[in-house]
């Protein structure tokens, strides 16, 4: 080929290469433009009734329909989850709450992408807003409201590097930080260590100094109870991750991890604390990556995501009984959490 | 020396001082193709942790576990693309081999829905990367008189690292324009993958005027391991135990609360800044007081680095000058290592030196970023950053008394 003829060669391939690449992008703005200006297909609650709903036992969640409320923090009543839906007026990509206090985590897109985790109060006013160093994975408030807890994923800190952490950190809501929990004093099975590799994910409250978290460390994960006075993290049992405590606090719900196809798989299960006793629950057979979350004693909730709708989620229901099925108990839904006023 | 005139061509052996030279075409087509290329990667890579998370619902904690392993294997097949390029005779077509498997990647992204598949995928990019960076920095050595190597790596690297700032800005942009564009930004990688394949094959020539190796020649070790390039090789060997890595001082600038962690992403963005200003001038300060100096002296910009780090000083003043330490480091040490190493061989085994040299630093930092994480969570970052300072503080006078005959070798070499 003649250098003339590979010059034209190349330039007729930027000029299909930028057409391609043009018009697909251009499809693509169009078409979420269309499927995010939609309603939603799901039934909501009028405006007038949704100030009475915001005081009754409810669920709040994130509502991930493809629809002009995509991602935005909705409620459905305790006792008909599957009714209309009641949208509160903010968008997270976490949530959590109780009657007092909600927390939210959220991607501040940009040309430079932020996150940020903010708390609201019972009226939805902005208690606070801070930022948080990466991705957003979990967020836990305590019981009574007044402790929040986030994990998320820091990522490509570093020039020719890419690698993930987690930064797990507990606030004041309303007030200042403890810190990252890597820094809080590890006690592995009765001994202090400082490993360098550790991560530490899930907090779920007991009260307002006892928490429990997974701590990862030489490719082992531990189930630690923290003691925020003290600074200490203790563990109390191994290969437990992202641990939700049961409303009495005798349980932990956590998700177990098992190596299916070369990849990590993850199926719900249920520690007792008293007896150590734990219960894989294998009639959900499809991979859980989720905090659990106590519907109730005996029935658990959580996120799975839809194989043939991208950023569609439902949130299922399974009973601790290992013997049922789960059932499908929100649709559209992600991240719920149960408020009982 | 082992360069000879033939190695020339495209300066008159009496080009006069003080006239600014250019660089050869070829070396500036090189640098386009990386900068296409980088943006395709980085592009691709500011984003998959957010895909990921946000889209396919996974986790990526065990992401990070098989990420030292892919760097490895990339450290690996580097020494492989190096001696296949100089076995072979074409390097061209080794570093074409690269960058289209990082393409043929690319396109294997887009239907990717796993965790699984996704660092197939990535391993297979990072094995394209390895394959075609010695190759590449042979044919800009092949095509470029030794006084000239350090400012034609110079223009390489800027071109290089403006593909690498461009990219994530305009993956975010994309995504601020449609906030599910994930596979817009993939498809928008491809099509950059692809029109960096497409300007190599077209429009570089194979061999710029490389000596013509007796074809098919085995590639021996001893060939290559003159007594110079072991010499550096153990000198940057050396400095390399003693390299923190940029995210280390990221951190620990973080820690002392230096800045809001929402600065956090943009770190890289201003390390690369000033690396992207810096190569050029760099470049050519390396090709008039000689590049081992420059090299070593390059590693005194990191040590004031950990300084700025581990003093309490002004938060916003320290981050940036911080950032501009890290920029010059990199400005003195990744450009230049290539250009000594290649001149530091015979031209039929350039690429494998090149190579060499390349492995032997990246090994040294990947242990020492192991080192130096144990050392921060006992010692906490500042103390760490003190002691590591303190080898580096020791090591720099050596290193510079060790390579002061490579740099004379270089002078009479001109």
């Amino acid at each position: 080929m003649s250098q003339r003829a590979r010059i034209t060669a190349f330039v007729a391939i930027v000029f299909v290469v930028v057409s391609v690449m043009t018009a697909y992008a251009v499809g693509a703005a169009s078409s979420y433009r269309r499927s995010h200006d939609r309603p939603p297909t799901v039934a909501i609650v009028s405006d007038a009734a949704a100030v009475t709903a915001a005081s009754r036992p409810r669920i709040v969640f994130r509502h991930t329909g493809i629809d002009s409320q995509y991602g935005v923090v909705a409620s459905v009543p305790l006792d008909d989850p599957g009714g209309a839906r009641t949208f509160a007026d903010i968008a997270c990509d976490r949530v959590d709450a109780t009657t007092d206090v909600t927390s939210c985590l959220r991607t501040e897109r940009g040309v430079v992408t932020r996150y940020s985790l903010t708390e609201y109060d019972a009226d939805g006013r902005e208690i606070q807003q801070v930022s948080v160093p990466g991705i957003p994975s979990r967020t836990r408030l305590s019981p009574d409201g007044s402790l929040v807890s986030t994990t998320t994923f820091v990522s490509g800190h570093s020039y020719m590097q890419v690698g993930f952490s987690t930064a797990t950190e507990i606030r004041d809501v309303g007030g200042e930080g403890h810190g990252n929990l890597e820094r809080f004093t590890l006690i592995l099975n009765g001994e202090r260590v400082a490993p360098r590799d550790r991560n530490v994910w899930g907090v779920t409250f007991a009260d307002d100094d006892t928490f429990y978290a997974t701590v990862g460390t030489g490719g082992a994960t531990y189930l630690v109870r923290g003691d925020l006075g003290a600074r200490t993290l203790t563990s109390i049992a191994d290969h437990v991750e992202c641990p939700s405590l049961s409303p009495d606090g005798t349980r932990i719900a956590f998700k177990q991890a098992t190596e299916r196809d070369g990849t990590t798989w993850w199926t719900p299960a249920v520690l007792d604390l008293a007896t150590g006793k734990r219960t894989v629950l294998t009639a959900e057979q499809r991979n859980i990556d989720d905090q659990i979350e106590w519907l109730d004693r005996r029935t658990l909730l959580y996120g799975i995501p839809r194989d043939d709708e991208a950023g569609v989620t439902d949130v299922w229901a399974l009973r601790t009984d290992g013997t049922s099925r789960p059932e499908l108990f929100i649709q559209q839904a992600w991240s719920p959490s149960v408020v009982r006023p | 020396m082992y360069i000879t005139l033939s190695d020339r061509p495209q300066a008159p052996v009496g080009t006069p001082r003080g006239r600014r030279r250019r660089v050869a075409p070829v070396v500036v087509t090189l640098g386009i193709v990386s900068l296409v290329t980088d943006i395709s990667s980085e592009s691709v890579a500011a984003i998959l942790p957010l895909y990921l998370t946000g889209v396919l619902g996974l986790s990526t904690i065990s992401y990070g576990f098989v990420d030292a392993l892919y760097q490895g294997v990339s450290a690996l097949v580097r020494i492989g693309g190096g001696w296949a390029a100089d076995r072979g005779g074409h390097p061209k077509w080794v570093a074409f081999l690269g960058y289209g498997l990082s393409a043929v990647a690319r396109f294997f992204l887009l239907f990717s829905a796993g965790l699984a598949t996704v660092s197939a995928v990535i391993s297979a990019d990072r094995v394209g990367k390895g394959l075609r960076t010695a190759p590449r920095d042979a044919m800009i050595s092949a095509a470029t008189p030794p006084s000239q190597l350090g400012a034609a790596f110079g223009v390489h690297r800027t071109l290089d690292t403006i593909g690498a700032a461009v990219g994530p800005l305009l993956a975010f942009a994309i995504l601020w324009w449609i906030p599910d564009g994930y596979v817009t930004v993939m498809v928008v990688s491809l099509g950059f993958a692809v029109l960096g394949v497409a300007l190599l094959g077209l429009l570089v020539p194979d061999r710029p005027a490389a000596q013509p190796r007796p074809a098919r020649t085995p590639v021996r070790w001893r060939e290559v391991a003159q007594p110079g390039l072991v010499r550096l090789l153990v000198v940057a060997g050396a400095l390399g135990l003693l390299t923190v890595g940029d995210g280390f001082i990221y951190l620990a600038l973080l820690d002392r609360g230096g800045f809001a962690a929402h600065w956090f992403p943009l770190l890289y963005v201003g390390t690369n800044i000033a690396y992207l200003s810096l190569a050029i001038p760099i470049g050519r300060l390396a090709d008039r007081v000689g590049k081992a100096r420059v090299l070593v002296c390059g590693h005194a910009a990191l040590l004031a680095s950990f300084v700025v780090a581990a003093v309490s000083w002004d938060a916003t003043a320290s981050t940036l000058l911080a950032l501009l330490l890290l920029g010059t480091f990199y400005a003195a040490t990744d450009g230049v290592t290539a250009a000594l190493a290649g001149r530091l061989v015979p031209t039929t085994v350039r690429a494998s030196g090149i190579a060499s040299a390349q492995t032997v630093v990246a090994v040294a930092r990947m242990a020492s970023s192991a080192i130096f994480g144990v050392l921060w969570f006992v010692l906490g970052p500042q103390l760490a950053l003190v002691v590591v300072g303190t080898g580096l503080l020791v090591a720099l006078p050596l290193a510079l008394g060790a390579v002061r005959r490579l740099d004379l070798e270089a002078g009479a070499a001109r």
